[in-house]
């Protein structure tokens, strides 16, 4: 109720047109990877996901970010149902990777921005390798790629204060780890896969 | 604001005038023979649609009166500012100046027409909030395209809120032997304004040939213009007796509505053109955004504001 109630509000606020392009809004496991510009990123892609997908998606945020005072720890767990991970410095006992698997389990959805951060400038930065190994690790879930356009400005790092622009998302063709395929060639071919995506935000 | 005789009239003919256009298009969508003639009645059935739900919004504005009038058009010009300064791209060193832009200066601008403070309203924008704007940017010290990032934010500013907001001004002008009757003259210059778009499209769609600015915008045509403008013009005359004016003086207005608007549109589609994109937005569906209704009135409510200011004041 209270989730629904969030995430109408988000799409209101910051406008958010959500354009299925590659793909439709199907309720299977997958994992949703996007260009990181701005904290409303993961938010905002949740709220635009459908309920029943909603439901069943979880965005994997930084545990630093999100544990900090009252409101950020209460929204990340009871709002978002988020996966906190340490970004910092992982060890055995809290790798992400073990982390970002158990909460998928058989039939939760992620959210993940592979760029490791915000970033400011207007290119995804090169994705960190966290991508390839769940990809490695569940190869029947799909991977799709969505580019979110003018979060940055209406919300960009270092600022409190939000601009009201129109935010718009767009999900595109989903992409898997080729047979023989290196990391270094996934991990370029997923970011070209969010980047292509831009020319079709109007 | 009590409801007069007249702008219940104004009220029925509009509703009338929706209940017909609703029946035509969906006789006209049952015969359509082929994909093309579908396509183009499916959007004009959309636009009548988003209509209904415009005219029952401005009407019961107009109902609660001058407060629920400006409000509304006040949460118009912020929805359209944002379309605007959405497509016109600014730079990280504009964020907090938006931010006033938005969130103190429109809504401060709208509070001094609420307040009928005329004095302050005509200048604020082009005076106050111009000179404030690119001071604002420069002490964020980003200098890059600075004088078109502060020109598109002033821009932004006296299109979509100042010139927006010299319709609902209207309701503050105290023309003699007319008062208290404002809320009618500016439901009959929205009526012209919109109804000359709708017109003009109409024209055009069914026998324009003659193309104005085919490179600004090729919907735009001759025949649109002046088969839109004169029947527009037949209108606005005929409803002369809702407004202060004489009918010569009504039709007189009609064409200043007509030719601005036009006028109006098409610096907005030269923008929209510029930037790569059909519409401002997707707030109502099957018209685009915002913008895409407001264009001809905001650039004919300033002009007809100030026309009928002098002449009848």
């Amino acid at each position: 109720m209270i989730s629904s109630l969030i995430a109408g509000s988000l799409r209101v606020a910051t406008g958010a047109l959500a354009r299925w392009h590659g793909c439709g809004p199907e309720l299977r496991q997958r994992i949703y990877f996007a260009n990181h510009t701005s904290n409303l990123d993961g938010p905002l892609l949740w709220a635009s996901l459908p309920t029943p997908l909603r439901v069943r998606t979880r965005m994997v945020a930084a545990h630093d970010y999100w544990s900090v005072g009252k409101l950020r720890p209460w929204l990340a767990q009871r709002v978002f149902n988020a996966v906190l991970i340490e970004r910092k410095k992982p060890t055995a006992e809290c790798n992400p990777l073990n982390t970002m698997l158990e909460a998928m389990g058989d039939d939760h959805s992620l959210i993940i921005f592979p760029e490791g951060g915000r970033q400011a400038s207007p290119e995804p930065e090169p994705f960190k390798a966290g991508l390839y190994h769940l990809a490695k690790r569940r190869p029947d879930v799909e991977l799709v790629p969505v580019w979110m356009e003018n979060l940055n400005r209406i919300l960009p790092k270092g600022e409190i204060l939000p601009a009201p622009l129109l935010g718009s998302l767009v999900f595109g063709t989903p992409v898997r780890l080729e047979e023989g395929e290196t990391k270094v060639d996934f991990l370029n071919r997923a970011r070209e896969s969010v980047i292509c995506l831009r020319g079709t935000c109007g | 604001m009590n409801l007069d005789h007249e702008l219940a009239c104004l009220i029925t003919g509009v509703v009338g005038i929706l209940i017909v256009a609703s029946i035509i298009t969906r006789i006209l969508l049952k015969r359509a023979r082929n994909d093309g003639a579908r396509m183009t009645l499916e959007n004009v059935a959309a636009r009548t649609r988003a209509w209904w739900g415009m005219v029952i919004i401005f009407t019961l504005a107009i109902l609660l009166g001058t407060t629920g009038t400006v409000i509304l058009f006040g949460l118009l010009s912020f929805m359209a500012l944002r379309e605007f300064i959405t497509l016109t791209p600014t730079r990280p060193g504009d964020h907090r100046t938006l931010f006033w832009v938005f969130f103190i200066i429109t809504p401060l601008h709208y509070w001094y027409v609420l307040d009928e403070w005329y004095g302050m309203y005509s200048i604020f924008i082009p005076v106050y909030a111009f000179l404030f704007v690119p001071m604002r940017s420069a002490l964020a010290g980003d200098c890059e395209h600075f004088l078109e990032r502060s020109a598109k934010i002033q821009w932004g500013l006296l299109i979509c809120v100042y010139s927006v907001s010299h319709a609902p001004a209207l309701l503050s002008l105290q023309i003699p032997g007319y008062l208290g009757e404002n809320a009618k003259l500016l439901f009959w210059f929205v009526i012209i304004v919109e109804i000359s778009d709708v017109l003009q499209y109409v024209w055009g769609k069914t026998c324009g040939k003659h193309k104005v600015a085919p490179k600004v915008s090729p919907n735009k045509t001759w025949e649109g213009l002046i088969g839109g403008g004169l029947s527009t013009v037949a209108i606005g005359t005929a409803l002369w007796w809702v407004t202060p004016f004489s009918p010569l003086q009504a039709a007189g207005m009609t064409v200043l509505v007509v030719l601005l608007g036009f006028l109006g549109g098409l610096v907005m589609s030269a923008i929209k053109r510029d930037r790569g994109v059909k519409d401002w937005g997707h707030a109502i569906a099957g018209h685009g955004g915002v913008m895409d209704r407001l264009d001809s009135l905001s650039f004919a409510a300033p002009i007809f504001f100030h026309v009928t200011r002098y002449a009848l004041t």
